[in-house]
């Protein structure tokens, strides 16, 4: 039988010219309904079952579907509940109005199917806000726990549901660690980022080394300043025990002495300002005097109690650093030559510099403290200021050049901070961090720049711009930490001692072309005139 | 000579409770080293379960560790201890960043004066040096700690103890949106250890 029903079906779908008897209503009549629009009316077979007054669609609609939560029955049938506001709160039931033609009529009139291929949903009558409202606040006691919820439950239960557990904390806390520990993990995963900015520069920069000397024997410590450049062009390096100077000007190299002891060794070398004398501390306490030129030693000054790591000349003031964590002053004039004590450092002093005037002396040490002293000699003087801000060893110290109040000073491994101090408001100015340790930092005058040495873990030589601190350049080829560095009298090279046991000169100051043109135009006129005869000759 | 090393694979309560409270000390303070929440400088080599260890040197520290640990050592001995959590805060924001995780499961038939159950001491030393070799190598995973951070002890017992007099209760100290990664575990027989380790997700 259900052969011939299925004819007669397919007949009837396929008659395109004779009204619609069976099936869902158009959609511009059902819309003619709903509305309540009363129309000339093309089938009788659709206003047969409505008749033709206008009715209010929603008291006429016979059938009310209860949408209940419950999903096993969708599509039971109850008793018409005439609302006329769709109530908002989600106990009320979802009513749909019309025939929806694919969910009804199947069930019901199963020969009747054939001609709705298509659902077309009702959209004046589906409350929209409610099926929204149901869609987005499903109701979780009716529906079946996700995946993802028995995960959460399961959690849930894990952790919140332990009341079968009392949690208890010892109410004693845990001492705090010592202020300003830096894990040395955060020391060593940091080192490679390079966080400062880098700046345009067009100036040209060799980034590779002019000369390389071999320093055997370098001492690889830290504390120690072993390196410096004389007014003569004479650069001075410690080795061990003993004390070479390299002549700058035409490359010798003499050796100024050697200790005798074994154990001993030279822990700091200054040059005077005038560049003919060299101060040398050596490990036992003791300060030296040379006169480079008749290579003699001059004086020796002892008082200290441990090695002298570091020394600073004031005119014919010797100020030394001591391991003990004293400052001396010695007057190198007189015989009794220890005029001043300065003890506010509990460790070694690995920073001393007098700055350009002569009215402060800047002092870092491996108590972590930068102290600032006035030049008055007396016994028991107390520093100007005392900056605690690094976090480790200081022991780059250095004076800007053309602003006699200004205070660079770098930090060691666990700090790696360049600070700049202002030493007349006892305040500091900025903090850049270069992530690395800092062994030395040198000003240039010409640029507003300063260089800096760094250890681990590139091992460079770093540029800055002041007062913005945007890197310029690095200089990398040390292939271990920076030590020491040295300007070269003219400004222009810088000499750096590393832990790789080389001195490497940089001319990474060179001045520039234009102002050398300037400058230079008087001594390159006599070549100029000649080469302007020639061109003249061949015309 | 059969007698001795009959008494030497036998486990007591007693015993266990050093064993696995021994390895509390060491493991807690290998975190602390290797989280850098004490200066390096503070701690020193020693040798233990055939590796070295590094134990801190600061007095407090360590009177602070054995105030706890002899109080943990009395929940072991009564199998009431269920967890024990080294919680690693940020000190400013006091923000968990990370929350070490010893889970102990305490066989409850046993008494102090229960028979001696039998396992090779050597064989729990290496199950708990494969513990600590495994905190020392979690530094490779775990997110580095930006800030400075204070730790703090939180222990979990039944519900039914009595809480001492120098203990409070605390709350659980859980990470929001949290990675864990669980460790290897070792056992007594009597006390079974679990370790874990919860650290922030920051992605």
């Amino acid at each position: 039988m259900s052969h011939f029903q299925l004819d007669s079906a397919i007949q009837d779908s396929v008659r395109m010219d004779a009204p619609i008897q069976k099936g869902p209503m158009m959609r511009w009549q059902r819309k003619a309904l709903e509305s309540g629009v009363r129309t000339l009316s093309l089938s009788d077979a659709v206003n047969d079952s409505r008749g033709l007054s206008p009715r209010r669609p929603k008291s006429a609609n016979p059938l009310t579907m209860k949408l209940t939560p419950n999903k096993k029955t969708p599509n039971t049938p109850t008793s018409a509940r005439p609302s006329k506001t769709p109530s908002k709160t989600p106990t009320s039931k979802f009513r749909l109005r019309g025939k929806t033609p694919n969910k009804n009529t199947p069930t019901s009139k199963p020969g009747a199917q054939g001609a709705s291929d298509r659902f077309i949903p009702n959209r004046t009558t589906t409350e929209m806000d409610i099926s929204h409202y149901r869609l987005l606040n499903n109701e979780e006691n009716e529906d079946p726990l996700s995946p993802n919820k028995i995960e959460y439950q399961r959690k849930l239960d894990e952790n919140v549901g332990e009341q079968n557990a009392k949690i208890l904390s010892f109410k004693q806390k845990a001492p705090q660690a010592k202020e300003g520990h830096i894990s040395s993990l955060k020391v060593l995963y940091s080192a490679a980022k390079t966080t400062a900015p880098k700046s345009t520069s067009t100036r040209f920069i060799p980034q590779q080394a002019e000369r390389v000397l071999d320093a055997p024997e370098l001492l690889n410590d830290y504390y120690l300043n072993l390196l410096h450049w004389s007014a003569n062009n004479h650069l001075v390096v410690a080795l061990g025990g003993a004390v070479y100077i390299w002549d700058a000007s035409d490359g010798s190299i003499s050796q100024l002495f050697e200790i005798e002891n074994q154990d001993e060794y030279v822990s700091s070398v200054q040059w005077i300002k005038e560049g003919n004398i060299l101060a040398v501390g050596i490990s036992t306490g003791a300060v030296q005097l040379w006169d480079v030129g008749a290579q003699k030693l001059v004086r020796t000054m002892t008082g200290h109690a441990a090695r002298v790591g570091s020394l600073a000349w004031n005119a014919y003031i010797l100020s030394s650093g001591c391991r003990s964590g004293a400052i001396h002053h010695h007057d190198v004039r007189v015989a009794n030559h220890h005029i001043g004590t300065l003890a506010n450092h509990s460790q070694e002093v690995c920073g001393l510099a007098w700055s350009p005037d002569g009215r402060h002396l800047g002092s870092g040490g491996n108590d972590n403290l930068v102290n600032i002293w006035g030049a008055t000699m007396q016994e028991s003087a107390s520093p100007i200021h005392t900056f605690t801000q690094h976090l480790a060893a200081v022991k780059a110290l250095s004076w800007c050049p053309w602003q006699p109040s200004l205070l660079a000073t770098g930090g060691g491994t666990a700090d790696r901070c360049i600070n700049f101090w202002n030493i007349t408001t006892g305040s500091m100015l900025a903090s850049t961090d270069t992530n690395s340790q800092v062994c030395s930092i040198v000003w240039n005058k010409d640029y507003k720049e300063l260089l800096s040495g760094h250890g681990f873990s590139q091992n460079q030589l770093t540029i800055w711009k002041y007062p913005s601190m945007v890197r310029v350049a690095e200089l990398t080829g040390h292939s271990a930490r920076v030590l020491s560095l040295a300007l070269s009298p003219d400004g222009t090279t810088v000499a750096s001692a590393a832990a790789d046991e080389t001195i490497r000169l940089w001319k990474c100051f060179a001045v520039d072309k234009t102002k050398k043109s300037v400058c230079g135009k008087v001594k390159d006129s006599g070549h100029m005139g000649k080469a302007m005869l020639m061109r003249g000759s061949i015309r | 000579m059969a007698a001795s090393t009959c008494q030497k694979n036998a486990i007591t309560l007693k015993g266990s409770t050093e064993t696995v409270s021994e390895f509390f000390m060491y493991g807690i303070n290998s975190i602390l080293y290797q989280r850098g929440i004490y200066p390096p400088e503070t701690f020193t080599r020693v040798q233990k379960y055939g590796l070295t260890v590094l134990m801190s040197t600061d007095e407090k520290l360590k009177v602070y560790l054995q105030q706890v640990l002899k109080q943990v050592k009395d929940w072991l001995l009564d199998t009431t201890l269920q967890k024990l959590v080294i919680v690693i805060k940020s000190l400013d924001t006091n923000e968990v960043m990370e929350r070490w995780q010893f889970n102990v499961e305490c066989d409850k038939t046993v008494k102090t004066d229960s028979k001696p159950r039998e396992k090779s001491e050597k064989e729990i030393q290496k199950e708990i040096m494969g513990v600590i070799r495994q905190i020392t190598a979690s530094v490779t995973f775990l997110p580095l700690l930006e800030t400075a951070c204070v730790f703090d002890i939180l222990a979990y017992t039944d519900k039914d103890q009595d809480v001492p007099e120098t203990w409070g209760e605390a709350g659980p100290h859980f990470i929001a949106n949290s990675q864990e990664v669980r460790l290897r575990s070792f056992t007594t027989t009597i006390h079974k250890v679990d370790a874990m380790v919860a650290y922030r997700n920051d992605d």
